[in-house]
């Protein structure tokens, strides 16, 4: 039975009535008249307290009885064969309970590649044992960048029938093999040669973005511990139940035989998906020990292979009507994800405008170096630096006002609402801003704006449970992790809300695959897929009996199916020393209905330094010559200071989307998207100049002011 | 990270009698725990100069300053004389680094630290100063590296008060002698396993700065990337002295441009002499560049500190 209600859908100044069928048991949905107590105020995190007094445990902290600790030997070279490969001295080395290698003969693609671990009573004895580990390298040669990769005649990472697959294709494209490179070719409507031929206004131009280290602050790490056939794995991680069947596939375990927790973790953006090899081998090595084996990256290892951003060299070329009206668009880009997957850079490109004839040919190269990992909008940060960078070309070029240009191309009116609003928030710093370059003096100040784009993500496999406790309180259950975004508070918030309790009286459990299916918090779905189903639970709890479990919330069409922002950014540029300086960063984002407007400002803070980061400092390097790492550390891969943090104004434009009972969409990814174009626009704006190739050092901005020298 | 033996001496003799093969001194740890924790060094044993309490303080009398050697850089950039009397060390001083890390790396440990090359500090790479046979920037990733007085090894040297000391005329006291610093570095040329002439059984007791001479200022400039907690990419220090609107002396020293506090002897005599004015300061900063010969990706250096010595000289008419 569903019955059909009405509901306002929008935002201020601009709502709609829509009418939509509810279906049995599922709570109407919050709405643009909803008047909520809880949900869409600030709160603080439940969890606060015990985070800022050390006392959360994170997968570091973890001690048990007769743990032992373990560390991993690895490759130090990009392409070799460990021929031989002798563990005795490290097994008898003293307090070694457990060893672990690879067969001989091995072949090592990257380096870091794992090769031998060992398990002892202490880190010490572990480090010391690793040490008497002999190996027999034969050195291959290998190719660790994208020139060289792609040149006739280098090495091929992988024989072409077993490069892994890629993560991603349009539907219709084409995939072609050329060596180390695999290129995907899509298209969106007529020729593209044809389109450019309707163009008055044609902009081109080439683009190059870089290799960035995940970095949480957390390693990456694992403990395991086996009591008889029954595998219990404590991880940082951001996929409780990915991790659970991951490790249930390797050691051929059903999966209720499989117990993956985590209470609190350090960061994660994307690279904690999956178990990684470190949760295999301290399974490996605690099933031989017979003892629980705690394995945790160390800084240097986690450079070289807990993933990256891929890097991209882009060419784009964007043809227009002179009224501002895109015709085609036509990308051609490369980038290498090191012995993995995920390079392309297209997502803007196909779905930030509406572009009615697109060809992209995205490439990707395969290197010897660590594989990628999904990381925080993969591949928009990439897209959207050459994208809104020509895009800012094109206003120029025939006189039109940046945002204007933008709104008459927006798929998304929402965003264009949030341009409207990011234009009187920054009033005449934007109207009466300077000409590109008009400025005076060596420091030039400049303002520069981007839009940035991510998509709608439900883990269809969600279910919350509510239990009412002796004590008159409520504990909501669900397995998922709390990737740091503030999921206990969040699901405290509105099992209080409908359930018209204080947050006091409501006990959060979650991070543990005992509990109900929860999402992996990957592609902003965490909050959209627990915040409706644990609204459900509470709703049926409602209705009366002592617990209550909500599967899946029933989705419906959201208003926009895309969840944006934009940001600008002011910098300052020091002409004769090259340096950058971006002083604050405007920024509007949606998220639907927030559900805790204080953690999803501090979504909005993290991403737009995380894109700052990006855009002036973060570098992976490897030397040119041995196609090893430079900078395996917080010395020289540099990341941002507090002292390099712009000041930021954080602004949610809420929406009911009413995309399910909540309005709630996601907010993590879209928020570092568009900072690195936005930087980029300011600086044209304050030199005159375009700087196309991240980081942008001062070595980039002496260059660019001398005309490439 | 190994396992070693931790000695604390009382006294330098004692710190002496302390050191065997394969031990290393240790002051504030900054730079050697950060070696041994990459693997780079494995010392057996540890000799914390600590221990030793004539080794720290700042004392300013009519003839000079002396700094004991594990006064730490925050002690330094703090103190009200130096301030005063020789603006450029405290700048130097506090421009190093972040807060936490200057609160324990001591002066001695900032002259002594080794390179700050990634290939030097990365186990993987066995370069020429860890007994290799390659220095991996010449041909490599080198922009952070030499544009003066490279070869065979590129480095730049690590220590920004070596950079200002150096324009000041400093000089160093050990429990064998007394240098000028600029006579203490030394080129990879002469050894390029060392960067510095400090034998083994040496320890900096010491620094020393003369008084500068009455109507001198100095300035120290430092271009990072970050805004804290960051290599230089350009330092200057200089000291002038004016008279009558004219530079009667002046010092200039680049850092983070040479294996040595590079001495830009060219900028200082294009100054002498000169009334200071922007367009003789930029034509000193022209001249410190002079000769400079940049590595593949180090050509940037050039425009930088031509723009640097340029501003540290008109500074020392504001500080």
């Amino acid at each position: 039975m569903a019955d059909k209600i009405k509901t306002t859908v929008g935002w201020a100044g601009h709502t709609e009535t829509r009418e939509i069928e509810l279906p049995d048991g599922e709570p109407p949905p919050w709405d643009a008249n909803s008047q909520l107590k809880i949900v869409s105020g600030r709160v603080a995190r439940v969890d606060a307290p015990l985070k800022v007094t050390g006392r959360a445990k994170y997968t570091w902290d973890l001690r048990f009885p007769g743990l032992l600790f373990a560390r991993v030997l690895r490759s130090p070279y990009p392409a070799a064969k460990a021929a031989k490969i002798d563990l005795a001295k490290a097994k008898a080395a003293p307090g070694v309970r457990a060893v672990w290698s690879e067969p001989a003969g091995k072949k090592i693609l990257y380096q870091g590649q794992e090769v031998a671990a060992v398990a002892a009573q202490s880190l010490q004895e572990a480090e010391d044992a690793l040490a008497l580990v002999e190996i027999e390298w034969e050195k291959a040669p290998h190719a660790t960048d994208t020139e060289s990769a792609r040149k006739k005649g280098a090495p091929m990472v992988f024989p072409a029938e077993s490069q892994p697959p890629p993560r991603r294709v349009p539907s219709g494209a084409e995939i072609t093999h050329d060596g180390n490179l695999r290129t995907i070719v899509a298209t969106v409507g007529p020729d593209v040669e044809r389109a450019f031929r309707e163009a008055e206004v044609i902009i081109e131009g080439g683009y190059r973005t870089q290799v960035q280290t995940h970095s949480p602050l957390e390693t990456h790490g694992a403990v395991a511990r086996w009591e008889g056939e029954a595998l219990t794995v404590w991880t940082s991680t951001q996929a409780t139940f990915g991790v659970r069947d991951q490790v249930a596939e390797a050691f051929k375990l059903p999966h209720e035989k499989v117990r993956v927790l985590c209470d609190y973790m350090g960061g994660g953006f994307g690279s904690k998906l999956s178990g990684g090899a470190y949760g295999l081998i301290a399974a490996r090595l605690a099933k031989d020990a017979k003892a629980p084996v705690q394995v945790m990256l160390t800084r240097h290892e986690e450079h070289l292979v807990a993933g990256n951003r891929p890097d991209s060299t882009q060419w784009l070329k964007l043809g227009a009507k002179k009224d501002g009206t895109l015709v085609a668009l036509h990308l051609k880009s490369y980038g290498t994800a090191g012995v993995g997957v995920g390079a392309g850079v297209a997502g803007p490109m196909r779905s930030l405008y509406r572009i009615p004839s697109i060809k992209t040919e995205e490439s990707d190269v395969f290197t010897n170096a660590g594989a990628a990992a999904p990381f925080r909008a993969p591949g928009h940060p990439q897209g959207c630096f050459s994208l809104e960078q020509a895009m800012d070309e094109l206003a120029e070029r025939i006189g039109m006002d940046p945002i204007a240009l933008r709104k008459k191309n927006l798929k998304n009116a929402v965003q264009a609402a949030e341009l409207d609003r990011l234009a009187h928030k920054l009033g005449d710093k934007w109207s009466k801003r300077g000409k590109a370059g008009a400025g005076k003096g060596a420091v030039r100040r400049g303002i520069g704006l981007a839009c940035g784009l991510w998509y709608k993500n439900v883990n269809p496999q969600t279910a919350v449970e509510i239990v009412k406790l002796a004590d008159g309180r409520y504990e909501v259950r669900n397995g998922a992790q709390d990737i740091g975004t503030g999921t206990r508070t969040l699901l405290a918030q509105i099992a209080a809300e409908e359930l018209g309790v204080p947050m006091e009286k409501i006990v959060v459990r979650i991070g543990d695959t005992s509990l109900p299916h929860g999402p992996a918090s990957g592609g902003s779905s965490t909050a959209p897929s627990l915040a409706p189903a644990v609204r459900a639970a509470a709703f049926k709890l409602k209705q009366g009996g002592k617990s209550a479990n909500a599967p899946r919330a029933k989705e419906y069409d959201a208003l926009e199916d895309q969840i944006g922002g934009v940001q600008a950014a002011e910098v300052e540029v020091d002409t004769e020393t090259g340096q950058v300086r971006v002083v604050r960063v405007t920024a509007i984002h949606d998220c639907g209905r927030p559900i805790n407007r204080l953690t999803s400002e501090s979504q909005i803070n993290g991403g737009i330094i995380q894109g700052v980061s990006y855009a002036l400092f973060e570098n992976r390097v490897l030397d040119r010559n041995t196609g090893q790492m430079c900078n395996p550390n917080f010395e020289s891969y540099k990341i941002l200071t507090a002292n390099d943090c712009p000041e930021i104004d954080a602004e949610i434009f809420d929406v009911a989307n009413a995309g399910n009972n909540t309005s709630t969409a996601g907010i993590g990814e879209p928020t570092t998207v568009p900072t690195a174009a936005a930087i980029a626009n300011a600086i044209y704006n304050a030199i005159g100049v375009r700087a196309r190739e991240l980081p942008i050092g001062p070595e980039k901005i002496l260059a660019a002011l001398r005309g490439g020298k | 990270m190994n396992r070693f033996e931790y000695a604390s001496p009382q006294s330098v003799d004692q710190a002496i009698a302390s050191m065997n093969d394969g031990a290393a001194f240790k002051a504030g740890g900054i730079d050697l725990l950060d070696r041994m924790k990459e693997g780079v060094v494995r010392p057996s044993r540890l000799v914390d100069l600590h221990g030793i309490k004539d080794l720290r303080g700042i004392k300013l009398d009519d003839k000079q300053l002396t700094i004991g050697a594990t006064t730490t850089l925050a002690e330094l950039a703090a103190n009200g004389a130096v301030r005063e009397q020789l603006a450029a060390l405290a700048q130097a001083a506090s421009s190093a680094a972040n807060p936490q890390i200057r609160n324990v790396a001591t002066c001695g440990g900032n002259l002594l630290q080794r390179p700050r090359c990634w290939y030097f500090r990365t186990a993987e790479f066995k370069c020429l100063k860890k007994g290799g046979a390659t220095c991996f920037a010449q041909k490599g990733e080198n922009k952070y590296h030499a544009i003066f007085g490279g070869g065979p090894s590129y480095i730049v040297h690590p220590s920004t008060l070596a950079t200002a000391l150096v324009a000041l005329d400093g000089r160093i006291k050990t429990n064998k002698r007394e240098l000028a610093l600029k006579d203490f570095f030394t080129l990879p040329s002469a050894d390029y396993e060392k960067e510095n002439v400090l034998a083994d059984d040496e320890i900096i007791t010491h620094i020393l700065v003369p008084r500068p001479a009455p109507g001198t200022r100095t300035h120290f400039l430092s271009i990072k990337e970050r805004q804290v907690y960051d290599w230089p990419l350009a330092e200057v220090a200089v000291a002038l002295r004016a008279e009558g609107g004219k530079c009667k002396a002046v010092s200039i020293v680049l850092g983070a441009a040479a294996p040595i506090p590079w001495r830009a002897k060219k900028a200082e005599l294009a100054l002498i002499g000169k009334s200071i004015t922007g367009e003789t300061a930029r034509d000193a900063g022209r001249a410190a560049v002079d000769g400079a010969k940049p590595l593949a990706q180090n050509g940037y250096k050039i425009p930088l500190f031509e723009a640097t010595v340029a501003r540290a000289i008109m500074n020392t008419g504001r500080s």
